[in-house]
């Protein structure tokens, strides 16, 4: 099986261990991952922010970048959802009328991609991948990777199957932390008002970690618990799965 | 009835307050977050009513497909608008109702006015109703030389405190009990009836002042108005569904009844009404059943309301019909459970979106309601679809299957479209997103980029977490709260190509 990683725009500048830690995982269960080297970015900053017409492009490239692959891993719910339920959208812009053979090369690819715990559970039929992790962990379901992919109890079946860890509840766990791409900028003390009573919960929880399976939202509450001195972590469950205890 | 034996009706000095002048959203919310009082009353309110409204939900096995029934028949309304309408206009007149139609607010409520006038009526008893305080009815009959009683509850206290709804169900959810105790000791005796002495904020109390301020103007009003839940097109039936009798009592008492009705609240037919009333009950108010559901059918000879009036208010329902992805607004049937399910609201509160629509389904019905398919609107408007973190609890409780977040998406589009067409020379924002995408195009460039993130990264954050970079305003917002990671050293596509994709790490 051909596998392709296309590892999100921020984290290939922000947060490489991220992609680091999805290769080395998916290696480690025997699948080898190819980095397609033309990948940018799926464009879902531009659309959500009403710059619909500019992400054609990046639409287009996804689609032609990614074809042919067996399945397409990406360790984010938002990015993943972006182009499964919202790239079809784009292709049938007025202004993308111009490419008229987008529509078809956009259905073509959607279909495989997958996000990581998607492809982990459903395409590879693994749930105990094998990672030690011996600390405290709290999970936060991220909006999109819950409400428009469905990916349902997958990363949580993935997390309890790790050796040594400790998974806690969060209380409200699938409100929004706030985040929201430009919203957190546009609307910055509405979005740190709703993620400072997710630090709460999470600090109240007593996890040393944070996890979820998007690094934009640990980005946003990371930042936040950084800015108030706390000592809770936050850690992609990819990092988490991709541990044998022996790193960290 | 003689005018010579009725009290003097106490005339408000007072203007209606409107919420006109509300500044852009993300401005009102600040205000709004920082009132402790509020964000407490709304966060106990909305958790309460949302832990109901999922309990009664899970109750019905069928709710997916109710959900999918609503949103089926109101798209067929939609589909067949026109026919409908004079289908429910030759109905109700058939049944002694006068149809009228209004193209906008002004004309809805000098209809009202009018009728007022001619039925020699200078108090309005009021149904709570959405689509009147959409055309604030109240000032304009107030200008008119008319006092609007709000009968409901929730209206009541809103109006006795000089004060704007905050909710589309419960429009006073923003106030406490001892709240409401203080405006009804100080506001009632101006206007009628005052409140008992030594009226404590025991809410059986509360109940009780409210019946004996309200009762004797539901004894002496001769106009009512009211809005409608649903009109049924086939038996020209309107509807009204309460919690509390109040609209029941101005629905029958008064001589006369004005209906306000947006054009978009049709059903064709009286069975359609099965799935909308098991659909909103459960997720408005958390009710299996609906306490109170009024239905008339133009006017019955001795018994009720005499002379009955059905106005049809477009005001921008039919610009909002012309747009395909923004229609779906139009199914909406207010019954709030978006509200109480929004991360954003429970902070924010309503009043911030400055409409009588507020929460998430105002931030798509309220632009398009405005004219936003039409033409560019005001900034205030323009914020309205930004109001969100697009988390999608919205569209999961729509009793029918409105996406939100789709179309607060689309809006986006059109709020940027127009800002770009408004100006010569794109704004700062439009800059940055355009060098963004461009980037994005190549690779290559985009390596570049992130190399010098990467070095800048390097000099403003020696230890990984950057406290602030300079930079506009959006920049700032971020770090007013919040640190950011620095960008990475050594970017994934460039340990990629270092390493041919870590090799050396194969364990």
């Amino acid at each position: 099986m051909r596998i392709a990683l296309f590892v999100a725009c921020y984290n290939d500048a922000l947060f490489p261990e991220v992609g680091q830690a999805v290769v080395r995982l998916l290696r480690r269960l025997g699948h080898d991952v190819e980095f397609p080297a033309e990948q940018t970015c799926c464009g879902q900053m531009h659309f959500n922010s009403g710059y619909q017409d500019a992400c054609i492009p990046l639409v287009g490239r996804f689609a032609d970048v990614f074809a042919g692959f067996d399945a397409v891993v990406t360790p984010s719910g938002s990015c993943a959802s972006m182009v499964r339920r919202y790239h079809p959208v784009v292709a049938a812009l007025d202004a993308a009328r111009a490419d008229p053979t987008l529509p078809e090369r956009v259905d073509a690819v959607g279909p495989h991609v997958y996000e990581l715990s998607e492809l982990l559970v459903d395409v590879l039929g693994v749930v105990d991948v094998g990672a030690r992790f011996p600390h405290t962990v709290a999970f936060h379901p991220t909006c999109h990777s819950t409400r428009l992919l469905g990916v349902g109890d997958r990363p949580t079946r993935l997390l309890a199957a790790v050796d040594g860890v400790t998974v806690i509840d969060l209380p409200r766990s699938a409100s929004c932390c706030g985040f929201g791409g430009t919203f957190a900028v546009k609307n910055a003390d509405t979005s740190v008002a709703m993620g400072l009573d997710k630090v709460d919960d999470v600090v109240a929880s007593g996890a040393e970690v944070l996890t979820a399976g998007d690094t934009s939202c640990l980005m946003h509450i990371g930042g936040l618990l950084s800015r108030g001195r706390s000592p809770v972590r936050v850690m992609h469950l990819a990092e988490i799965l991709a541990s044998t205890g022996v790193e960290t | 009835m003689t005018a010579t034996n009725e009290p003097p009706v106490a005339r408000r000095d007072r203007p209606e307050p409107t919420f006109r002048g509300t500044p852009p959203f993300p401005d009102a919310a600040r205000a709004a977050l920082a009132d402790r009082q509020l964000r407490a009353n709304l966060g106990r309110a909305t958790t309460t009513i949302r832990t109901k409204r999922a309990a009664v939900v899970a109750e019905r096995a069928d709710w997916e497909e109710l959900r999918l029934a609503g949103a089926a028949i109101k798209d067929a309304v939609l589909h067949d608008l026109p026919a409908l309408l004079e289908r429910l206009e030759r109905a109700v007149t058939t049944a002694g109702g006068v149809v009228h139609w209004a193209r906008d607010a002004a004309e809805a409520n000098a209809i009202v006015a009018g009728i007022a006038h001619a039925a020699g009526a200078t108090e309005i008893v009021k149904v709570k109703s959405m689509a009147t305080q959409e055309i604030e009815l109240n000032e304009a009959l107030r200008l008119e030389g008319i006092d609007v009683w709000e009968t409901d509850l929730a209206e009541m206290i809103v109006q006795l405190g000089h004060d704007l709804p905050s909710h589309i169900l419960v429009p006073a959810i923003h106030r406490n009990r001892s709240e409401i105790r203080d405006i009804f000791i100080d506001e009632m005796g101006q206007v009628g009836r005052p409140a008992p002495a030594g009226l404590t904020d025991a809410p059986p109390e509360l109940a009780e002042a409210a019946r004996l301020h309200l009762r004797e103007k539901f004894l002496r009003a001769r106009v009512a108005v009211s809005g409608a839940n649903f009109a049924v097109a086939e038996t020209g039936t309107v509807v009204v569904v309460e919690s509390e009798g109040n609209g029941r009592m101005c629905l029958t008492l008064p001589e006369t009844l004005i209906t306000v009705m947006g054009i978009e609240k049709l059903v064709p037919t009286w069975r359609d009404l099965e799935v909308f009333l098991q659909l909103l009950p459960r997720s408005a108010t958390a009710e299996r059943m609906n306490p109170y559901t009024s239905m008339w059918t133009g006017v019955t000879p001795g018994d009720g309301p005499q002379a009955f009036h059905l106005i049809l208010l477009d005001n921008g329902r039919t610009d909002t019909l012309s747009d395909p992805t923004g229609r779906q607004a139009l199914r909406c049937i207010r019954c709030s459970a978006c509200l109480n399910v929004c991360p954003v609201y429970e902070r924010t509160g309503g009043r911030a979106y400055g409409s009588v629509y507020p929460g998430p389904i105002g931030a798509i019905l309220t632009p398009q309601l405005r004219g936003i398919a039409k033409h560019p609107v005001d900034k205030q408007t323009a914020s309205l679809p930004f109001a969100s973190s697009l988390c999608g609890a919205c569209f999961d409780v729509c009793p029918v299957r409105i996406d939100i977040p789709e179309v607060l998406v689309h809006l986006r589009g059109q709020v940027v479209r127009q800002s770009e067409a408004g100006h010569r020379l794109p704004g700062r924002e439009a800059v940055a997103f355009g060098t963004a995408a461009w980037t994005f195009r190549s690779p290559r460039r985009l390596g570049l980029a992130e190399r010098a993130a990467g070095i800048g990264g390097r000099i403003l954050g020696p230890r990984g977490m950057l406290r602030r970079i300079p930079g506009p305003g959006p920049i700032r917002g971020w770090f007013r709260a919040r640190d950011l990671r620095a960008p990475a050293r050594e970017s994934f596509r460039a340990w990629w190509r270092r390493t041919g994709g870590g090799e050396g790490d194969r364990r």
